[in-house]
């Protein structure tokens, strides 16, 4: 239990956090409540699931600047492949973004292992490539999301004076993130992923492989990546070609979330966590009517300050 | 089983050779260990004892020569390849994974927990701490994990590469039972180690590699560790380079420039004293990792001394950033030449940076009078300035003599030379021996570490030899040829001195 509360530490402190955050919410608009938290968690699902892709390559040891890019790509294609479409098309498309996800993650995982190069650069490079393909995909927003598909991310799961707090968006995105997760942590290739961040070399003479370990994290991410596309498209119901502001959100909320840069350390429940501080903070500075521009000054602010603050317990706790 | 199968070797290299680029790490190695067998491998720094190690485990490929294990050729691609093969190192730094706990790592590595357990307990650990990041556990316990990891994959077998370095004594001697125990039970064991002790302990024979060849094979016998010193030194025993040299020796009464007092760093530098004269050039030899480095950095002001004083002309300093220690007249010339330049910025600029980033010196740059003393530097240690746009495109030769005229150009007091000549060519070693005896001449003090032993003759006054953290012996250069000061390198001749 000891070993639970010091372990995750971190996490416990980002939700106590984010539920002061929830306070100072309904204090400063008593009428914050299930349709404001609605609206929240759905506008927070594409950044939840780009956190989470982002945190796995960065466990890894490497970083994928091409996540908001990919996303896109995969927003168009959706767009474009349910449009007008039935039950059994709409569930294809849905297994064949997925796969898209999937093969671009790998793609630029290879290409990392391949040409040797830092993970920034292949990455930044890919992002470029990413953004051309999504706009031939669909050069201007269009196409439009299966409209009952989009039910399964909109409104609370069930109308009730409890239940009707739990937006279907919260739901939808927990069980996904722990269908990939909870196996991935609980397997060899997850141990690995860890190890390779941790320290390369070791991981190496403990006889994981090195090359297709980052491949499959690259691509388990590209899986994340597509979960997030679809989830544009599914909130706003058409492709938007154009990347979403995903990708330094994702970093930011990936650092707040206690995965250190550079690998080996850090879950996915932290950064999950940090995505809802960060969003909830922006709607309270917009709710205070703060200038768009200030907004941002304190947010940069709140991340420096709480990384700081984490270093320096982080020290203490290891001379306790 | 008929004899002759017993005694067939369980791992046969012949003739292995590796090159990296155009430095050739192993020409024609060759080790025979046969079951039962713990095997001494010897070599001095750079014989190639470790390249070799890779190589039948399979962290490194070989370029040549044949690798038989139980009478079948075999390359291992990977170290899991290797393991699965029956061959399981431990190497000298721990491979257990920092940010998982113990049990994480026996699931990554598919080691079997009970014989896990049972070693650890024999190996005096008996209550390892499964769910600590390993990060968090001291080196020694580290290690002693790791071999349990291994003795736990019962491998055939077993590499264990300066496996007592950073173990305490008890630890020592429970790893040593242990390892003869293995031999006992019919496995096999190549053994790493500078201490004699353990291996006139321990081992049954000792493969000797000299510059990347196995020069000798001998069963361990009393007085065998002569052969081996003699082995490894081969032809560089014949006559010490001749040099011309001043017949009366820097003075070496009055305050020193720089004295040192029961310096201790790291885990590794635990108790060195010397005095460095004005003029003088002292020697330091040591074998790998007896805590050279963490004097260095000591000295030069990347690290903070545990214990002890460092006194500059009488002064008692403390660094507590390298630029301190450069003010003190301090000035380090690391072994790593890629940490000390520019590369990718002209040699004009590379030997004009540390006097450039005095604060003093902020402002414009006097271009003229910095382009005088640049090109006296590069004048007097003759550097090839065809490639001098970037300093990167020099030769290694050419790359350290820039390091080194960097300090010349601003006027040096104290020069911390550490392994200078590491992998450079014969006619630039010597113009840095004369440098360092014209600086000498001058009254500068150096502090010389060299991984090469006839370099003491070659180049200082005296020299102090360190081993296991403390200072062993102190000798005149004169006095100190390579066999002298191999043995005292390994610790064969015991007494504690101050230099």
């Amino acid at each position: 239990m000891m070993r639970g509360l010091s372990r995750n530490g971190w996490v416990l402190g980002l939700v106590g956090l984010l539920i002061l955050l929830l306070i100072v919410t309904k204090l400063i608009q008593p009428s914050f409540g299930a349709s404001g938290l609605e609206s929240v968690t759905r506008a927070a699902l594409p950044f939840a699931f780009a956190t989470a892709a982002t945190a796995v390559v960065v466990i890894a040891g490497g970083i994928d600047l091409s996540v908001a890019a990919m996303m896109a790509v995969v927003g168009v294609t959706a767009a474009v492949l349910m449009e007008g479409a039935g039950v059994t098309q709409t569930w294809l498309v849905v297994l064949a973004v997925l796969a898209l996800g999937a093969a671009m993650g790998a793609l630029n995982g290879a290409l990392v292992v391949a040409t040797r190069l830092p993970d920034i650069v292949v990455t930044l490079a890919m992002s470029f490539v990413w953004e051309g393909v999504a706009l031939l995909i669909l050069k201007a927003p269009g196409g439009a999301a299966t409209p009952w598909l989009r039910e399964v991310i909109l409104g609370p799961i069930a109308p009730g004076p409890v239940v009707s707090l739990i937006p279907k968006s919260l739901v939808v995105l927990a069980v996904l993130l722990m269908l990939v997760w909870l196996p991935l942590r609980r397997s060899r290739l997850g141990l690995s992923i860890y190890a390779i961040g941790s320290d390369a070399t070791a991981a190496f003479r403990s006889g994981v492989s090195i090359g297709a370990t980052r491949v499959a994290a690259y691509a388990i991410a590209g899986v994340l990546v597509a979960m997030g596309g679809l989830s544009v498209t599914l909130s706003t119901g058409i492709g938007e070609p154009i990347p979403g502001p995903y990708l330094l959100a994702a970093v930011a909320a990936v650092v707040l979330g206690g995965v250190v840069l550079g690998g080996g350390r850090g879950g996915l429940l932290g950064p999950i966590v940090a995505v809802f501080i960060l969003r909830i903070v922006r709607l309270d500075l917009t709710l205070l009517s703060v200038d768009p521009n200030v907004t941002t000054i304190v947010e940069g602010t709140i991340m420096a300050v709480v990384v700081m603050l984490g270093g320096i317990l982080a020290v203490r706790g290891r001379r306790a | 089983m008929t004899d002759a199968a017993a005694d067939a070797p369980i791992l046969d290299a012949q003739g292995v050779s590796k090159r990296f680029g155009a430095v050739v790490a192993l020409r024609d190695a060759s080790l025979r260990v046969r079951r039962g067998e713990v095997v001494a491998l010897m070599g001095a720094n750079g014989a190639g004892k470790s390249t070799l190690v890779k190589i039948l485990t399979g962290a490194l490929r070989r370029d040549g020569g044949t690798l038989r294990i139980r009478g079948r050729d075999q390359s291992f691609g990977s170290p899991g390849a290797a393991r699965r093969g029956g061959l399981v190192p431990v190497y000298q730094e721990p491979s257990l994974i920092p940010d998982l706990d113990l049990d994480e790592n026996l699931r990554l590595g598919g080691t079997p927990r009970e014989p896990f357990h049972h070693w650890v307990r024999e190996l005096g650990i008996p209550d390892p701490p499964m769910d600590d990041p390993i990060r968090h556990l001291p080196l020694a316990t580290l290690r002693i994990l790791d071999l349990a990891r291994a003795l736990a994959s019962e491998p055939d077998v077993l590499l264990l590469d300066e496996m007592t370095a950073a173990l305490p004594t008890d630890l020592v001697e429970r790893v040593l039972k242990v390892v003869r125990e293995q031999a006992d039970a019919g496995r096999s064991v190549i053994y790493i180690s500078h201490r004699f002790a353990e291996i006139s302990q321990l081992c049954d024979r000792a493969t000797v590699l000299r510059d990347g060849a196995t020069v000798g094979d001998l069963p361990i016998e009393p007085g065998v560790e002569e052969k081996i010193v003699t082995l490894m030194l081969g032809a560089a025993l014949s006559p010490a380079q001749a040099r011309a040299r001043e017949a009366t020796g820097p003075a070496t009464t009055g305050t020193p420039r720089l004295r040192v007092r029961g310096l201790a760093a790291g885990t590794k530098l635990a108790d060195v004293s010397f005095d460095l004269h004005k003029g003088e050039v002292l020697g330091v030899v040591a074998l790998e990792g007896q805590g050279q480095d963490e004097l260095f950095d000591a000295l030069a002001g990347f690290r903070r001394p545990g214990g002890g004083t460092i006194e500059i002309d009488g002064q008692p300093q403390s660094f507590r950033h390298p630029a301190d220690a450069i003010a003190a007249g301090l000035t380090l010339v690391p072994g790593d030449r890629a940490e000390a330049l520019l590369s990718s910025r002209s040699v004009r600029e590379n030997i004009a940076v540390p006097y450039v980033a005095r604060p003093r010196h902020w402002g414009p740059i006097a271009m003229r009078r910095e382009g005088a003393q640049v090109a006296q530097a590069i004048e007097r240690l003759q550097i090839d300035t065809r490639a001098q746009g970037e300093v990167r495109r020099l030769s290694g030769g050419n790359q350290q003599k820039v390091t080194i005229a960097r300090w010349i150009a601003g006027g040096v007091q104290t020069l911390l030379l550490f392994d200078p000549t590491r992998g450079i060519d014969v006619r630039t070693k010597r113009q840095i021996y004369a440098l360092v005896r014209d600086l000498a001449a001058q009254g500068a003090s150096v502090l010389f570490y060299t991984s090469e032993l006839g370099e003491i003759q070659a180049a200082c006054d005296r020299v102090v030899v360190i081993f296991n953290g403390r200072v062993v012996d102190v000798l005149d250069a004169q006095d100190a040829d390579e066999p002298m000061l191999m043995r005292a390198a390994y610790g064969l001749t015991a007494r504690e001195v101050r230099a």
